[in-house]
């Protein structure tokens, strides 16, 4: 591996060592020389010096190439991932490519064989799918003699190990058999290229169509193994790789442990890059077949625990099942070796409730009763009747109380049976032996009866908690359906999980690689910069971490990616409460998450698409605007240039001149303003400076202000004694008033009378501006306050546009009618605020 | 007396070359500066009257540099700016600013604001009485005549006139006004200026629906008019 990375740094590739072990060994530690070397991270723990390359600074450095050794490691406590490959992995998904080197037996696939081989049970682990990652496999592979050569030399671990290794792994049978399987699957990788080439080439291949295996994980200890041997099958047929298991009401019986160990296979399944599916239904055989079938699966893989025949003859099983029905799939049995059947015997039996008092109490009661009732019958019926009385009283009892309780319970009842009863009475002594059958029936009675109530009650349990986690998902649904608001959403998902699941939410939205908090969790859990880095992680990688995974297993909660259709839209944040999520509540939550993921996405896509229309129509507004503007400019522009170029050639009519440059600059004054003012007005980035003003003050100013540009004309005002405050921007509204008064002085006669009232009229003030012009056509009244509008005579452009933004943005109106004794008018109308200010005081 | 001297502090050359050419040397000296940091250094050396500054200067904030100016100068100050602006004009008035001027500008307009400037900062003694148009503000009598007969005033009324005339032709921003008559707890109280600069309307304007006298600057304050 050196050696080559020298080769590729002197070829001018950046080479960088993130990790390499020479175990003391001087041949190693030459080799390291002359190549950059990133330093390690200390994770010093409990006192230890424990050093892990640096991910962090070798994906900030970004070189071409990075050498990290000993894939397999077991990363120090406190490390983000718990493995080393995942920091490869995480290196590799940087963009940078990794030499790295692993011992055949740490291969995940090959945990069970080696151990089979070798009698070490080996920890660490590279899961197979990883390793197909490669783009390239090397085997370094020797002859056991040499290495065990070497191995003495010191050339492998350093000299005080050497004597341990050579009697233990590193046996010349043991390194054969590890050689053996190194060879090959190196063999099955270069064969699974070929292939690859020869369907790319379009040659018919026997295996066009992939093979699909079904591998079946049991509740039991069996499930790894299963899905180690499955994993060979796989590699070797190249097969895709379905774990599954099924929830079935039949399985309520099993203890957690069994379930941990599903758990446990179905994670393994998952890092051996196999698909994991639950599958939920009553009969077990029926829905792998079903699922095999729907899925076109050729094989199906199983484990069959060794239990004792009896057990099988008296309740069948699973697998024998399995071959029965298998039809057309063909069944692949794992058997369990006699250690793990063993084993598991001590775990068969679940652990039950014991004894409650409530459960005695009823039992008591129930075979009190019935030696009471004995006592009262005894004459009429005689004892073989009472005895059905005895079963009565165990089976009720049986139906309500736990196995141990109701065989207690019979226990109780054959023995007040025997002594109030059986002859000799008030003894405990049995004179005729046939009942001792007697007591036999009822204590199965009362055994059988509460076994079958448990089961039904578990069933129950179990389909009730079914339905439950539907409804839910269901409620779930329809929840994000009412919703818009991204906010909402995530809001009314973290009030619906926190109410499913116990224990606490947050969400988080990726926002341009940013997360944004959306709902807050009621313990505010996220907010701790550890908690948050685990969520970003999360958010770069789209993959679980924290609590419960692989990945940051140190966080408090676990973390979710919040996965649209298209991309990866935010993260979950879950704090379990008193107990961690079992398999399914696991399934569940990402099953809620994905449903918040597509919401979320749907909300953002719908803002995107509203953005886009609501930019296109100010685009459109802007163009429109534009072309009628840029006429209004150049209109005066034009005369100025014409009139300064007159000037400036000695034209003798100067005042004229002088006055036309000095008119029509306050015209391109007056444009630009308008212009500016719509701009803003539109843009939607106003802000109101709301401030008490009295209308007629708005009034005078805003005529102060026009009256340069209405000449001779006649203006009156009219105001009434007093007239209430109102609350608006005075500047928008004295440009409102500025435009009306200004179009009213532009758009009549020199000689015209311009008319401003100011009047009170229900809750409004209206300001009525009135002119004794010419008037307005009709047909345009309505046109009128479209920006860009202008009429057959060239006018108006934007002023009137200008009014209705500042009317709107008040809340206010604004109108325009042609008066009966001709002329226009335009009124403004404003609410008058009802909170009034109050005097001052003199 | 000599000629005053002006200083413009203005980035634009437009401005600058147009005040040369209007400004008559006869009647005052004109120093210039194109920003921020050279106008506050020339204030120190060139010493001038009266400063007219952009507030959209390229280095500073016009704001800033009225502030740094009033540090250690009591020279009047108009400020020129565009409009739209009137966050910052009542800002650079409040910093101190003496008065300010809406670009573009008339030079009659721009003339009558130096000169009231220039004359505010001379008197050094208030004249006891100020004549606006037929008005007569008798500040230490207490006592308003339009055309020679009295009007009655209250005391509020009175004081928020007097504060005007006293500062006859120059703005004074809705703080500094609200802050002198009433106190400064009521600097926010706008309706009251309102409620009481209409009431003065009423007794000295002709037409108080059109006042020639006392005049609304909107959104920065008041300005009692001088008539020419």
């Amino acid at each position: 591996m050196l050696g080559e990375a020298h080769q590729q740094h002197a070829r001018g590739l950046q080479v960088v060592i993130g990790f390499i072990e020479t175990h003391g060994r001087a041949e190693t530690q030459a080799l390291v020389t002359g190549l950059p070397v990133i330093p390690l991270r200390d994770m010093a723990y409990k006192g230890a010096a424990l050093f892990e390359p640096d991910i962090d600074a070798i994906i900030a450095q970004h070189p071409d190439l990075v050498l990290i050794d000993e894939l397999p490691h077991t990363n120090a406590q406190g490390s983000r991932h718990k493995k080393r490959w995942q920091d490869v992995e995480e290196i590799l998904d940087a963009g940078i490519d990794v030499y790295t080197a692993m011992n055949i037996q740490h291969l995940e696939s090959l945990n069970d064989v080696v151990a089979q081989v070798t009698g070490v049970r080996v920890k660490e682990t590279v899961p197979d799918a990883f390793l197909d990652r490669a783009d390239e496999i090397e085997v370094i592979d020797i002859p056991p003699g040499e290495l065990q050569q070497r191995l003495k030399e010191g050339k492998v671990y350093v000299p005080e190990k050497v004597d341990q290794a050579l009697g233990g792994f590193f046996k010349t049978a043991n390194l054969t058999a590890l050689r053996e399987l190194a060879l090959r699957r190196a063999a099955d990788t270069v064969d699974a290229e070929m292939r690859k080439l020869r369907t790319q080439e379009g040659v018919q291949g026997p295996w066009a169509t992939r093979e699909r295996v079904v591998v079946c994980v049991a509740p039991n200890r069996m499930g790894s193994r299963v899905v180690r041997a499955a994993a060979r099958i796989g590699a070797a047929s190249h097969a895709e790789m379905i774990a599954v298991t099924v929830d079935s009401d039949r399985q309520v019986t099993r203890t957690e442990q069994d379930r941990a160990h599903a758990r446990e296979a179905l994670d393994l399944a998952k890092s051996l890059g196999m698909e994991v599916v639950t599958l939920s239904g009553h009969d077990i055989v029926h829905e792998v077949f079903r699922f095999a079938q729907r899925r076109n699966a050729t094989l199906v893989v199983v484990g069959k625990p060794i239990r004792p025949r009896w057990k099988e003859v008296l309740f069948g099983s699973v697998v024998d099942e399995m071959v029965r029905a298998s039809g057309d799939v063909d069944v692949y049995v794992i058997t369990g070796d006699a250690v793990e059947a063993k084993a598991s015997k001590g775990l068969a039996t679940p652990v039950e409730v014991a004894f409650t008092v409530q459960g005695l109490l009823v039992g008591l009661v129930l075979v009190a009763a019935a030696t009471a009732l004995g006592f009262a019958l005894y004459e009429p019926l005689g004892l073989a009747n009472i005895a059905m009385l005895f079963v009565l009283g165990v089976a009720v009892a049986a139906g309500r109380t736990s196995r141990w309780e109701s065989a207690l319970t019979a226990v109780v009842g054959v023995l007040a049976y025997n002594f109030c009863f059986v002859e000799p009475r008030f003894t405990f002594a049995v004179s005729d032996a046939r009942y001792t059958v007697l007591f036999a029936v009822m204590l199965c009675v009362a055994l059988v009866i509460s076994t079958l109530t448990q089961k039904l009650k578990a069933q129950l349990a179990s389909s009730s908690e079914r339905e439950r986690r539907n409804s839910s998902l269901y409620r779930l649904s329809q929840l994000l359906a009412q919703q818009r608001g991204k906010r909402d959403l995530a809001n009314v998902a973290a009030s619906e999980i926190r109410s499913v699941f116990d224990g606490d939410v947050a969400v988080f939205l990726l926002d341009h690689g940013r997360l944004v908090n959306l709902a807050s969790s009621e313990s505010q859990f996220e907010s701790s910069s550890s908690e948050l880095a685990v969520a970003i992680w999360v958010g770069e990688h789209r993959e679980f971490a924290g609590l419960g995974t692989d990945t940051l297993p140190g966080a408090t909660a676990l973390y979710l990616p919040l996965l649209g259709a298209e991309a990866q839209v935010g993260v979950l944040g879950f704090r379990p409460g008193d107990k961690p999520l079992d398999l399914s509540s696991m399934r569940l939550l990402e099953t809620f998450a994905n449903s918040l993921g597509m919401a979320l996405e749907r909300a953002l896509l719908a803002k995107q698409s509203n953005d886009a229309r609501v930019l296109a129509e100010s685009e459109r507004i802007r163009s429109t605007l534009l072309s009628s503007i840029s006429h209004d400019l150049r209109t005066p522009l034009t005369s100025i240039t014409g009139a300064a170029t007159s000037l400036k050639e000695g034209n003798p009519n100067q005042t004229a001149l002088i006055e036309t440059i000095h008119d029509e600059s306050v015209r391109l004054n007056h444009q630009i303003q308008n212009l500016l003012d719509m701009t803003r007005l539109q843009s939607g980035g106003v802000e109101l400076n709301l401030e008490w003003h009295l209308p007629q003050d708005l009034v005078a100013t805003a005529l102060d202000n026009a009256r340069p540009s209405l000449g001779s004309r006649e203006v009156i005002v009219q105001n009434p004694p007093s007239l209430p405050l109102l609350r608006v921007d005075g500047l928008l509204i004295e440009k409102a008033l500025v435009n009306l008064i200004e179009n009213a002085g532009r758009y009549t006669p020199p000689d015209a009378v311009i008319s401003i009232e100011t009047e009170v009229r229900l809750n409004e003030v209206q300001f009525h501006v009135r002119d004794n012009g010419p008037g307005i056509a009709d047909e345009n009244l309505t046109k009128l306050f479209t920006p860009g509008y202008r009429t057959p005579s060239g006018g108006y452009g934007l002023g009137l546009a200008v009014v209705k933004a500042v009317c709107d943005l008040h809340q206010g109106s604004v109108q325009v009618k042609n008066q009966a004794s001709g002329g226009t008018e335009f009124t403004l109308s404003f609410t008058v605020p009802t909170d009034q200010p109050e005097a001052p005081r003199e | 007396m000599n000629k005053p001297k002006l200083l413009v502090i203005d980035d634009e050359l437009a401005i600058r070359k147009f005040l040369r050419a209007s400004i008559d040397p006869v009647e005052y000296e004109l120093a210039e500066a194109e920003n921020g940091l050279s106008g506050i250094r020339m204030v120190a050396t060139e010493s001038p009257d009266l400063i007219l500054l952009d507030l959209g200067l390229p280095d500073l904030d016009g704001v800033d540099v009225t502030r740094r100016i009033r540090e250690w100068s009591q020279t009047p100050i108009i400020i020129l700016s565009a409009r739209g602006d009137e966050m910052n004009k009542v800002e650079a008035l409040d910093a101190g600013a003496n008065d300010y001027l809406t670009k573009p500008f008339g030079l009659a307009e721009l003339f009558a604001r130096i000169r009231a400037a220039l004359r505010l900062s001379r008197t050094l003694v208030d004249d006891p009485v100020v004549l606006v148009g037929s008005l007569t503000i008798d500040l230490s009598a207490h006592l308003v005549r339009k055309s020679g007969a009295e009007i009655h005033f209250t005391k509020t009324e009175f004081r928020l006139l007097a504060l005007l005339a006293k500062n006859l032709g120059k703005v004074m921003t809705h703080r500094q006004l609200l802050t002198e008559v009433w106190g400064p707890e009521y600097a926010d109280e706008l309706h009251y200026l309102r409620v009481y600069t209409q009431q003065i309307r009423v007794k000295i304007e002709d037409d108080p629906a059109q006042p020639r006298l006392l005049i609304t600057e909107t959104g920065i304050g008041y300005r009692l008019k001088e008539q020419s």
